[in-house]
């Protein structure tokens, strides 16, 4: 287990959050460690299920538990395990140091409340400001996210804005209290593209401003490469490959993180091409196959990869892999 | 909104027309009449008490007569009570009626309430499966049955509250117990509802994720979603206090409007009847238009036109 590096904000470590199903356990997230680093932006990117969102929503202890049970892990912020900390200190944390944004902000923003009452609770809870002081601060973080009229949108309610509004408020919410990590979970999956480049834009304007880190997760590999310093691939609710964003591009180790690579459709592509896709389907968490969890869509498994499940090994200083037949050529 | 409360009032006046024409006609097609009884009226002297009571005319002309009369705020003479007009009859009763409902409905929210955020929020514990369990009881047992019971038990064995009877506030507790104790079980179940939906939902987990404590989370960002359906059972709820009170007035002989109700449909006491009627049709329809007015003040996203 290495230890975190001092620019370090937050240390996942051995991560496992698991859910109690219908006679089975559900392994969501299964021994996840990752660091985020001061300013940076971490993409964690994976497909639908694969755990990067729970993993995320388990940092923040979000994640309602029972069902969900955490057998092992710690998350380190500021020396401290968020997961044993009281349920009281680590409200003091969420929404202040560590914030959040969420894929839907149509679901994510409470229909029934005004901008106003939502924005201003946070400054209200965890800065105490005087509801006349909170108001003022919130109007001027609506401006700085890009909402005209800010002064007169702030008592609108969530259904009155369109969707890139929506998210603009969402990001205005979390950021009222400069918090250190911003995670975002699939922040413009919802919406259209056009305003995808917009928000990602903000995001990485307000990051640098804030100097805060960001930890963004997406299944979109195009809004990864513009977006992230260093990218973890999660499968089967298991990092298989972390690197910076050009080891991940250029020198991709992972079969998986190479089908992924492969079927993302390029501008330079040569045309009547079809896409590639990686055969069969991600493993149902209830039921993982025994070895590499990737084994059975994996076209380079050799006997090894049924039998044991492969560790993480270090290949450069920044790039690991959990592989056993990775570094070889393909 | 005015605008919108002005339109729904306006609407109220064919539907009452409605409802009166439907009571009248109801109530005239009903065999028998205010003079049938065992002992036998000369027809000279029921001439006399026909021509009082205008039931000599055709009935059109009564029909419009008595819309006339209604229209002046005159709901007629009682045929059961002759020295007792129906405004006085109503007027003595149905504030006991109201009294009863608005402690019965008090008390069905409170507890209703209170059980069902409790069921959601401690969902499938044992606090849970308590007040659904409790719940489901309040639901099956019929006022009939509760009532004496609880007069069995809290009057006769505790000698805490009256039995029966009118006075002071210590009269209206076990009737109001007894007839709020069924919407008191369909407002906790429906609050449970309510409140799970809303427990699951996106929002609740972006005040999480926020840092709000729960408490705050509970009551600022839960309760209002959550109690959406119970708001829109109030129409419904009131209207089953009203009938509800009737046995209930039987049960503890309070001199409200539901027993002169029973009486006046067995005694074909006309006037008396769509007077009732008439009252309990306009209470429930002002109260649902309040219960629609509440809806849109708690759910931002309804627009009036």
């Amino acid at each position: 287990m290495t230890r975190p590096a001092t620019d370090t904000v937050l240390a996942v470590r051995d991560l496992r959050t698991f859910f109690h199903g219908e006679g089975h356990v559900v392994k969501a997230v299964d021994g996840v460690s990752f660091d985020v680093r001061r300013g940076e932006t971490l993409a964690i990117v994976g497909e639908s299920g694969s755990g990067k969102s729970v993993a995320c929503l388990s940092a923040l202890r979000l994640v309602p538990s029972p069902p969900a049970f955490h057998p092992s892990g710690e998350v380190l912020h500021g020396g401290r395990d968020l997961l044993v900390m009281p349920e009281r200190e680590i409200e003091r944390l969420r929404g202040d140091r560590l914030a959040m944004i969420f894929q839907d902000p149509l679901s994510a923003l409470n229909p029934y409340l005004t901008v106003a009452r939502q924005l201003t609770e946070v400054l209200e809870v965890h800065r105490s400001a005087s509801p006349a002081a909170a108001r003022r601060e919130a109007i001027s973080m609506l401006e700085r996210v890009g909402i005209a009229d800010a002064a007169h949108r702030i008592d609108h309610h969530p259904h009155q804005f369109s969707g890139g509004m929506r998210q603009r408020v969402m990001i205005a919410m979390a950021l009222l209290c400069r918090p250190e990590v911003l995670f975002a979970d699939e922040p413009t999956t919802a919406l259209d593209v056009t305003i995808q480049a917009q928000i990602l834009a903000l995001v990485a304007e307000l990051r640098r401003e804030l100097g805060m880190a960001v930890v963004l997760v997406t299944h979109d590999l195009g809004v990864v490469a513009g977006a992230a310093d260093r990218v973890a691939v999660m499968y089967a609710g298991r990092i298989v490959e972390e690197g910076t964003v050009e080891e991940i591009f250029a020198r991709p180790l992972h079969p998986y993180t190479r089908g992924l690579l492969a079927s993302t459709p390029q501008i330079d592509m040569p045309d009547r091409g079809l896409l590639a896709a990686i055969p069969g389907l991600p493993p149902d968490p209830a039921h993982l196959p025994v070895g590499c969890p990737f084994q059975p869509r994996c076209d380079r498994a050799v006997d090894r990869c049924r039998q044991a499940s492969p560790q993480m090994a270090v290949f450069t200083t920044s790039h690991r892999v959990a592989c056993l037949e990775a570094g070889e050529a393909p | 909104m005015i605008g919108y409360i002005l339109r729904r009032l306006r609407g109220l006046v064919p539907t009452t027309l409605v409802i009166v024409a439907a009571s009248f006609a109801l109530v005239r097609l009903a065999p028998g009449s205010p003079f049938t009884s065992e002992k036998e009226i000369p027809p000279q002297i029921r001439r006399q008490l026909e021509a009082r009571y205008g039931f000599d005319r055709p009935l059109p002309e009564q029909f419009l007569r008595y819309v006339g009369h209604l229209l002046r705020g005159d709901l007629g003479l009682s045929t059961k009570y002759p020295q007792r007009s129906v405004n006085e009859i109503i007027a003595d009763g149905f504030p006991v009626t109201l009294t009863l409902a608005g402690v019965a409905l008090v008390w069905a929210l409170l507890v209703g309430i209170t059980a069902g955020v409790i069921g959601a929020i401690r969902r499938n514990t044992i606090w849970d499966h308590a007040a659904m369990a409790a719940a489901l009881v309040g639901i099956s047992v019929p006022s009939f049955v509760l009532g004496p019971l609880l007069v069995l038990v809290v009057s006769l064995r505790w000698q805490l509250l009256p039995p029966a009877g009118w006075g002071d506030w210590r009269h209206v507790i076990l009737p109001g117990l007894t007839l709020g104790t069924l919407s008191a079980a369909a407002i906790a179940r429906l609050t449970r509802g309510g409140m799970l939906e809303v427990v699951q939902s996106d929002f609740i987990r972006t005040a999480r994720a926020k840092g709000l404590s729960e408490r705050l989370v509970v009551w600022r960002h839960m309760l209002r979603g959550g109690l959406l359906p119970v708001v829109s059972y109030l129409g419904p709820a009131i209207a089953g206090l009203l009938t509800g009170s009737v046995v209930v007035e039987k049960i503890f002989n309070l001199p409200g409007i539901g027993p002169y109700f029973v009486d006046a449909a067995f005694n074909r006491d006309y006037f008396l009847v769509m007077g009732i009627v008439l009252l309990d049709a306009l209470f429930l329809l002002v109260m649902n238009l309040a219960v629609d007015i509440v809806y849109g003040l708690l759910d931002p996203r309804i627009r009036y036109r």
